[in-house]
């Protein structure tokens, strides 16, 4: 059984901005600690002589030339916006 | 007791590419609020980053100026937060493989050579920009979301405020010779966070430091540095403790005010950006870079003293922008004369910017048309005090140096005729003042010399109208 503890839980659900009910919390628990079991099964591969990867593919270095390209325009950018003001989204503030 | 202060700088500085960092979006200042944007850029589903490889030329260049180690293997990571100004909820950075590490730029303070350390640079994208209302609600402008940026991040080596302006003035000043920013604090291209520490003097560890935001200027860095610097010191005289808090500087009242305690080390569960594959630096790719890096300050101070034999303060003054460097080499490759066209440059065209507040790419004046004043003035053309008539013009009007002379008729009287008849007229009125200088009254001769001065309109050759003064008094 993963050691995941309630509090963990707690955390990354604040962090999601989530809001976990005390029995979401207990589902919750159980089911991540379920997943993480299964994950450390890749623990029984020995990996000593593999070079670690950050990445599924084997490639590198995939970039663009420095072309400016315009593609929309303000109107689009803001069309889904829902709600707007002076060509600019209109947020509820949060301030730091 | 006494304290010993440590003070570590994050500077972010925008990279002016054409186009954004993993977008194709136009990177600049100054368009319609998000004019610059595009689905990539506003966080939509399914839209996937592609990496613009000048933005990865920049910060390479930019951390090879800066004397870092450039990493072979390296690669972007996500960054985790919830805040309106970006909309993916994450911002792409580099977590455990910076592209620089381990560099170095050396500061100079009361003459005092200095080292301080750079302990990383790594690209990251820019978010937007957010502008706060009154009525509870905030306006989100994505126009700069996604610009690229380099964050740098000195070692805790600064050990006062005057030592971080210091270093900031030498940062802005090497990325900006290396051009791949201009570093305009009022436009944001340039933006300075500080944390500052003190600790008992003989004390190995660090104190609990505070870290300084909204910094607008690196004045504003300087003087909310020692006011915090001043505080915590009270506070520990005191017999407080500082507290792992973030501050803000108040420009009026030129004090540090609480912006929030942080509880804990910030949680932004960094993770491998899985849209992006890693980097591969080959050798051959950072020489390419390497080779585009320009002559920097210190090469250039070195050379103006030891090739152009200029002082060391000309030297330092000339290198300070590389506007003004770039500008003096102009003037002198015009064929001027070092000296005076560095005179100029730190006297006159120096103080013109300085009262009316402009750069140099805002006068009138071009290299060519200083160079070609400085000739005049070698020439005899114009005396000095003439070319400072013809500097006025140059500087707000531009044009041509010797026309300005022959149009408003400034040509420098060096005729020795001419000159003995008007100091002939100028003694005969003033019989008074040839007897008090042969009575050993010095001033005496300064008043001829402006009499003279005064009905040339100050076009006389000032050394030929001493001479022929001296010449027709002793005749008398």
């Amino acid at each position: 059984m993963a050691e995941i503890s309630k509090e963990q839980v707690k955390h990354v659900a604040h962090l999601a901005r989530l809001a976990l009910s005390e029995d979401e919390v207990e589902k919750m628990t159980k089911q991540l600690g379920d997943i993480i079991d299964y994950a450390e099964l890749l623990n029984e591969l020995d990996t000593d002589n593999v070079e670690p990867t950050t990445h599924t593919l084997d490639l590198k270095n995939v970039m663009r030339k420095d072309e400016p390209r315009k593609w929309i325009n303000k109107e689009d950018a803001l069309k889904n916006a829902p709600d707007q003001q002076a060509g600019q989204f209109r947020v509820p503030s949060i301030l730091e | 007791m006494n304290f010993e202060t440590i003070i570590g700088l994050e500077v972010h500085v925008e990279l002016k590419t054409d186009s954004k960092i993993f977008s194709p979006s136009f990177n600049g200042f100054g368009a319609e609020p998000n004019e610059n944007t595009n689905p990539i850029d506003l966080g939509y589903p399914g839209v996937l980053p592609v990496l613009n490889e000048e933005a990865v030329n920049f910060a390479m260049k930019a951390a090879m100026a800066l004397n870092c180690d450039i990493a072979t293997n390296t690669k972007f990571d996500r960054k985790n937060y919830f805040y309106p100004d970006n909309p993916k909820a994450y911002q792409i950075s580099q977590f455990d493989q910076p592209i620089g590490e381990n560099g170095w730029i050396e500061i100079e303070v009361d003459g005092k050579k200095k080292r301080i350390g750079i302990t990383r640079l790594h690209m990251e994208e820019d978010a937007g920009k957010l502008t706060h209302n009154d009525d509870g609600y905030s306006l989100v402008d994505f126009n700069r979301q996604g610009t690229p940026l380099v964050e740098i991040v000195s070692e805790p080596d600064l050990r006062s405020p005057e030592e971080a302006y210091a270093y900031l003035e030498k940062l802005k000043n090497i990325i900006q010779y290396t051009g791949v920013s201009d570093c305009k604090m009022e436009e944001g291209s340039l933006r300075c966070d500080a944390n500052i520490s003190l600790r008992p003097i003989g004390q190995e560890e660090f104190g609990v430091k505070t870290e300084l935001k909204n910094l607008n200027s690196f004045s504003f860095v300087q003087k909310g540095l020692e006011f915090e610097e001043k505080r915590q010191q009270k506070e520990l005289l005191a017999g407080g403790e500082i507290l792992q808090e973030t501050r803000r500087y108040d420009e009026q009242t030129k004090e540090t005010i609480l912006m929030r305690v942080k509880e804990g080390s910030d949680d932004y569960r960094y993770f491998p950006e899985p849209d992006l594959v890693p980097l591969y630096i080959d050798e051959a790719w950072k020489e390419r870079v390497r080779a585009e890096i320009p002559e920097l300050p210190d090469a250039r101070k070195q050379r103006y003293i030891n090739e152009l034999s200029l002082p060391a303060y000309d030297a330092m003054v000339l290198t300070s922008t590389k506007e003004m460097s770039d500008f003096f080499e102009a003037t002198i490759d015009q064929g001027a004369d070092v000296k005076q066209a560095s005179n100029w440059l730190m006297g006159e065209v120096s103080a013109y910017m300085n009262k009316n507040q402009k750069e140099l790419h805002d006068l009138a004046l071009t290299p060519d048309a200083l160079a070609k004043m400085i000739q005049l003035i070698e020439d005899g053309t114009i005396s000095s005090k003439i070319a400072k008539k013809v500097f006025a013009e140059l500087v707000e009007k531009g044009g041509n140096p010797e026309k300005i002379v022959k149009d408003k008729g400034l040509v420098q009287i060096s005729d020795e005729g001419q000159l003995k008849e008007i100091i002939t007229g100028i003694l005969d009125q003033n019989e008074q003042s040839i007897i008090d200088y042969k009575n050993g009254k010095d001033k005496a001769l300064g008043f001829l010399v402006g009499q003279v001065m005064k009905q040339t309109k100050g076009q006389a050759n000032p050394p030929m109208v001493n001479k022929i003064l001296l010449e027709e008094m002793d005749k008398r």
